[in-house]
């Protein structure tokens, strides 16, 4: 019965702390890429802007609630919060810090420690797909079936590339438990022993999170606003809350898998977490403030020409090393 | 000797982090936009094109000699005179006519500047004030009154010149 309860705070905390973190993420990037852009950025609603989101949310809440002609109600309804719920069901096998004492209880600073939680991961992010296809597609607008199917073709071959970086840390670590991936780099981080698939895992995780320079599904220019063009008011902020939970969760796994997680000298353990993720979050908007729009093609060739057989390398040799080690 | 393609990876590796690091460095300087209504830049363009007035000559006789020049040209026809008649007793211009009434719709305005170009007198220019906001349609109708400077130059037009 207390097992329950402490899971249901758990998830609550978790669910309220990510919103929030959506709300002021963007923000800081509104914020961030005005100042690469040498202006100020919002800055009129509360001090510094801080209560930008809130205004923004009211604004959307209030939004007449639109729907497109023919469109099919149900998986139009369906597809974002099907965005929004994958990528927050990832934070329950990210460990956020080791065990402590409260209120008497022994607390995990993690919602479950599943034995396969890096397959998990990969698995929710991969329904994710299902609502960027869904809502393209029941749109009945051409923009987003367009939009729609770039995302899903980028998303199924960086997710190739993403999950051989992974497996070259899973061979590193010896399990599939983000837990013990984290409790394995106590010595050292598997950056400097997985170099290559750190970099792998970046550039794979920005092309899933559709970020700059890999943003083609929504390429203005071309898509109008590529898969989420006929959604808006609340439907529309939760695409956007799928898609920011995206990159703070790609953040937070790129921590774990690679930087040592919680783990770090003198500071409490959550204030690690975040500030590791913070720094990728950070690498995130100033990588959109850096580069242009690659190509289609070039994204796809880039993908499994290079990325891919990357990936297979890296495996091989980490496999190899691990096998002379073991004999 | 064409490049290996290591070499072009690496160049292009290095281009990408030149560029985070031109990126980063902008990061840090001070913002180049002001904060508007805070805060406001001190001087238009010489040949801005703000507000209309209605100048006079050095002596204070208005220059409009109601030829209704300006309301031909205008293209979005946002000008509207009376012309009457001067009289030895009744001398407003140094014409035969002056306006007795003159309305130019701000609203409609687009600020091309035709009317200051036609006006045979120079009597209608544009001047330097932009903030031309109000809350009612009927207050952005300027009417003689509002269009007139005030003393001669106070439109920051020399009063002796010409045209």
């Amino acid at each position: 019965m207390t097992d329950l309860l402490v899971a249901a705070v758990k998830s609550a905390v978790l669910i309220l702390l990510l919103l929030t973190a959506f709300a002021y993420m963007t923000l800081l990037e509104r914020r961030l890429l005005g100042k690469f852009q040498v202006r100020y950025g919002p800055n009129r609603v509360g001090p510094f802007g801080l209560l930008q989101p809130l205004a923004d949310g009211v604004k959307l809440l209030f939004k007449e609630s639109f729907r497109p002609a023919q469109v099919d109600v149900i998986i139009y309804l369906v597809a974002p919060a099907l965005s929004m719920t994958t990528a927050l069901f990832v934070y329950a096998v990210i460990p956020f810090g080791p065990e402590i004492s409260l209120f008497g209880h022994r607390v995990t600073l993690y919602l479950t420690d599943v034995n396969v939680g890096i397959l998990l991961v990969l698995a929710a992010s991969s329904i994710g797909v299902y609502g960027i296809i869904l809502g393209g597609w029941s749109s009945n607008n051409k923009y987003s079936l367009l939009g729609s199917l770039r995302s899903s073709a980028q998303l199924i071959s960086y997710e190739l590339a993403l999950g051989l970086a992974v497996i070259a840390v899973v061979l590193t670590a010896g399990t599939l438990s983000l837990v013990e991936i984290v409790r394995a780099q106590a010595r050292l981080p598997f950056i400097v022993l997985q170099p290559v698939a750190f970099l792998l895992f970046l550039t794979a995780a920005i092309a899933e999170t559709n970020r700059a320079p890999f943003d083609l599904p929504e390429a203005e220019q071309e898509l109008v606003a590529g898969y989420q063009t006929e959604y808006g008011g609340f439907k529309f902020a939760m695409f956007y809350a799928g898609e920011y939970i995206g990159i703070v969760t790609m953040s937070a796994l790129t921590t774990t898998l690679f930087l040592g997680g919680w783990q770090g000298p003198l500071l409490p353990p959550l204030l690690w977490f975040a500030l590791k993720t913070f720094v990728f979050i950070f690498f995130f908007i100033w990588l959109r403030a850096t580069m242009p729009r690659v190509r289609h093609d070039h994204l796809m060739a880039f993908g499994w020409k290079f990325l891919v057989p990357l990936g297979l390398l890296n495996i091989v040799v980490t496999s190899v090393v691990i096998i002379l080690r073991s004999t | 000797m064409p490049e290996t393609l290591a070499a072009r990876y690496v160049r292009r590796g290095t281009a990408m982090l030149r560029g985070l690091g031109i990126t980063f460095r902008y990061l840090f300087k001070p913002p180049i936009t002001i904060l508007y209504p805070e805060e406001k830049r001190t001087a238009v363009q010489p040949r801005f094109k703000g507000r209309h007035w209605l100048t006079l000559y050095e002596d204070g006789m208005e220059r409009c000699v109601g030829c209704e020049l300006c309301v031909i040209v205008c293209p979005s026809q946002a000008i509207s005179v009376r012309a009457a008649e001067n009289s030895p007793e009744h001398q407003v211009s140094k014409g035969e006519r002056y306006a007795e009434d003159f309305q130019i719709n701000e609203l409609r305005c687009i600020f091309c500047g035709f009317c200051e170009e036609a006006c045979p007198t120079g009597a209608i220019v544009l001047g330097r004030e932009y903030e031309l906001a109000g809350y009612t349609r009927e207050s952005l109708i300027y009417t003689k009154p509002m269009l007139t400077e005030p003393y001669p130059g106070a439109s920051g037009r020399d009063p002796q010149r010409e045209v």
